[in-house]
């Protein structure tokens, strides 16, 4: 283990210019370019909002709603559409493992960093919401980035898991669109925590992105904090992190023979 | 001199049974219900390489030649940790780099600059590195006017170069190059083969799988051959290339029956079965002469009606240089059915051009129609020909002449009046 983390650690500047290279592509002969990070979020907050906020009159625990949907939606657009790129990014480089060799880990890894600028950009946009709703800034803002890097390393356990089990089964392709589209209605981002019936609260706790999204808008709007989730939300994150590196790295001896 | 690589007992197994699409999750719960508790049917095995041994000094250049499907692209493959042995041992000394495809992981939608760094990165080299032999690289290539123009508008040409040009930087204290010269013109090639050259004076471990044979025995100074997963022969480049060539000369030239040859791909529903070498009077022929007309008559069994097949052929020297390559397809003809049952193709030539030496015939048959390949076969067939008087006299004309002659003439019209010249047949030497 020492040895593949010394030997990543090593490869690094591999994984600044796949990620790198993934970012270019995404974005050359698009005409909106990374607008396009922002564009996603904003119309899905928008229908959320009218649906679901007006419409439907789902509280969001005194925050206006489209800062309540966006907010989640931006940590949740980063984990659903990265989830689905590292998890096919082993069998999109395929021609990459059957000729090279370099750590395969750094492929998923790439695709996980790949995303983060659109993070940065669509978190942009939520700063200037938070100005314009005239959000009282305070210092635990300063502690998002946490729940950021949990993201990241929920996409890299999930994604890693998956892209390994994808170059066996291409099934695995078929299952991430529609985990994430359950993942978006079993997660507080249309509706808080506090909407549902009391006894579905606990299991909603199992989902990590639940304690994600509630400590990230715990950090922006205040309220109340729910320690409980959040350390469940860590352990399973923790253990979806261990799983996807130990199941990563004892099937990638044969990837090049089978992808 | 130190040990640069060190293989003992490598073996290699591939479960057939795998490589054929089981990879839908469906199909292994179907097998699972139909036999829940017996044993796993006996998957096909293939050893595509089987308890190879050698060691490999600092320094030397090794050629390793086989047929398709030796098990030379494997053995390749594990020594640069692509894949895995399946038992046995690797251990390589320093940086290795490998070069089993020039410009893999190049990516269509960027710029040429852009890839340089990407496949400099992949391979092995660090950015700064690459900031350094930048302008090297891209002279290298010949690619300045297009070095920001996107990939995707390049031709395989201009990709093969640019990416033997980044290879050729990354000055690896073992370089593996897997059948990368076969691409780009002549010119370049002359580049490429130079560029390994001054690998081979630094002191550099090459080790260079080709089919060309010509170009393995230029650089090389030791090879191996390897047959059926097994190394074959190791030794001296030339006495390996002879024992290599020799194993095809057991074909019966004229006319050798196909049906048994091993070797064969394609999916078989229509397959050569003979190849005779006729005069255009008819008569069968093992040998022929400089100059004169031959027919080449292509049998073939058709086990099912092949719509719009297309074969064709490719001739090679003895050191697998290609003389020729032609086929049906080719020459714009559309053969739109064949029935089942036996048949032949004649094909006609005037005049066989080509310097006295063996020629060995590589066949396929594939489709016009749809990405199938129904039969190939490599140096399925030789022919010999012999030197003939060509210039109407009778001066010794050989192989190091060239591969070809034309049909020509000189004029001396030109020389001056008053030049006493002996126009008659020169006396022979």
């Amino acid at each position: 283990m020492g040895q593949w983390v010394s030997e990543i650690w090593h490869s690094r500047e591999i994984l600044y210019f796949l990620a790198w290279r993934d970012v270019k592509v995404r974005y050359k002969q698009a005409a909106l370019g990374v607008a396009w990070a922002v564009l996603q979020p904003l119309f899905t907050m928008i229908t959320f909002a009218f649906f679901f906020g007006k419409l439907a009159g789902i509280p969001s625990d005194g925050v206006p709603y489209p800062l309540f949907s966006y907010s989640a939606l931006v940590l949740w657009t980063y984990f659903s559409v990265t989830l689905s790129q590292v998890g096919n990014s082993l069998v999109a480089n395929s021609s990459l493992i059957t000729k090279i060799y370099f750590p395969r880990v750094l492929l998923p890894a790439a695709a996980a960093f790949g995303g983060l600028l659109d993070l940065v950009v669509s978190s942009v946009f939520l700063i200037g919401m938070l100005l314009y709703y005239h959000v009282t800034p305070r210092w635990t803002m300063l502690l998002t980035p946490i729940f950021v890097g949990q993201t990241v390393l929920l996409v890299m356990g999930v994604g890693m898991l998956l892209a390994a089990l994808n170059v066996r089964y291409r099934d695995v392709k078929y299952t991430i669109p529609f985990l994430t589209q359950i993942g978006l209605f079993v997660t507080p981002i249309i509706y808080p925590v506090t909407f549902l019936p009391h006894r579905f609260q606990g299991w909603l706790a199992l989902n990590p992105m639940t304690g994600v999204i509630q400590g990230f808008r715990a950090c922006l709007f205040g309220g109340h904090v729910d320690w409980d989730v959040l350390g469940s939300s860590w352990i399973v994150t923790l253990s979806l992190l261990l799983i996807g590196t130990l199941h990563f790295r004892s099937t990638e001896r044969v990837f090049a023979d089978i992808v | 001199m130190t040990e640069s690589i060190t293989v003992e007992n490598l073996s290699k197994r591939y479960e057939l049974g795998a490589l054929r699409q089981e990879t839908q999750l469906r199909d292994q719960l179907a097998r699972l219900l139909r036999t829940p508790f017996g044993k796993r049917a006996p998957k096909e095995v293939l050893w595509a390489l089987r308890d190879v041994s050698f060691t490999v000094e600092q320094g030397e250049v090794v050629g390793i030649i086989g047929r398709n499907g030796a098990g030379k692209s494997t053995l390749l493959k594990i020594l640069s940790k692509i894949t895995f042995p399946t038992s046995g041992t690797v251990r390589a000394r320093g940086r290795v780099a490998a070069l089993l495809e020039v410009g893999a992981g190049f990516h269509e939608e960027l710029t040429g600059r852009e890839n340089i760094f990407l496949n400099g990165s992949i391979m092995g080299m660090k950015k700064k590195e690459v900031d350094a032999k930048l302008e090297a690289i891209v002279e290298f290539s010949g690619m300045q006017r297009f070095i920001d123009t996107p990939i995707k508008r390049y031709s395989s040409g201009m990709r093969s170069r640019l990416g033997f040009a980044v290879a050729a930087h990354l000055d690896p204290d073992v370089l593996i190059v897997d059948e990368v010269l076969a691409v780009g013109d002549a010119v370049f090639q002359k580049k490429c083969i130079s560029a390994m050259h001054d690998l081979r004076g630094g002191g550099r471990t090459v080790l260079f799988v080709s089919h060309n044979l010509a170009a393995v025995e230029n650089l090389c100074s030791r090879g191996m051959w390897i047959a059926q997963g097994r190394v074959q022969l190791d030794g001296p480049m030339r006495e390996v290339i002879e024992a290599y060539m020799g194993s095809f000369a057991s074909a019966d030239s004229a006319s050798k029956a196909l049906t048994t040859a091993d070797g064969r791909q394609g999916t078989g529903e229509i397959r050569f079965t003979r190849v005779e070498f006729r005069s255009t009077d008819g008569d069968l022929q093992t040998v022929t002469r400089c100059g004169k007309s031959l027919v080449i008559r292509l049998h073939y069994r058709a086990n099912e009606p092949i719509e719009r097949p297309a074969f064709a052929f490719t001739m090679y020297t003895e050191l697998g240089t290609l003389v020729t390559d032609t086929g049906t397809w080719l020459h714009g003809l559309d053969i739109p059915l064949v029935p089942a049952g036996d048949g032949y193709l004649d094909l006609e030539i005037d005049s066989l051009n080509l310097m006295p030496g063996r020629y060995y015939f590589s066949l396929k048959l594939d489709s016009c129609v749809e990405t199938r390949l129904y039969d190939a076969l490599e140096h399925a067939v030789y022919l010999d020909v012999e030197e003939a008087p060509l210039y109407g006299q009778s001066r010794r004309i050989d192989s190091r002449l060239g591969l070809v002659f034309f049909p020509q003439r000189w004029r001396l019209d030109g020389i001056g009046s008053g030049a006493e010249i002996d126009v008659s047949p020169a006396a022979s030497g």
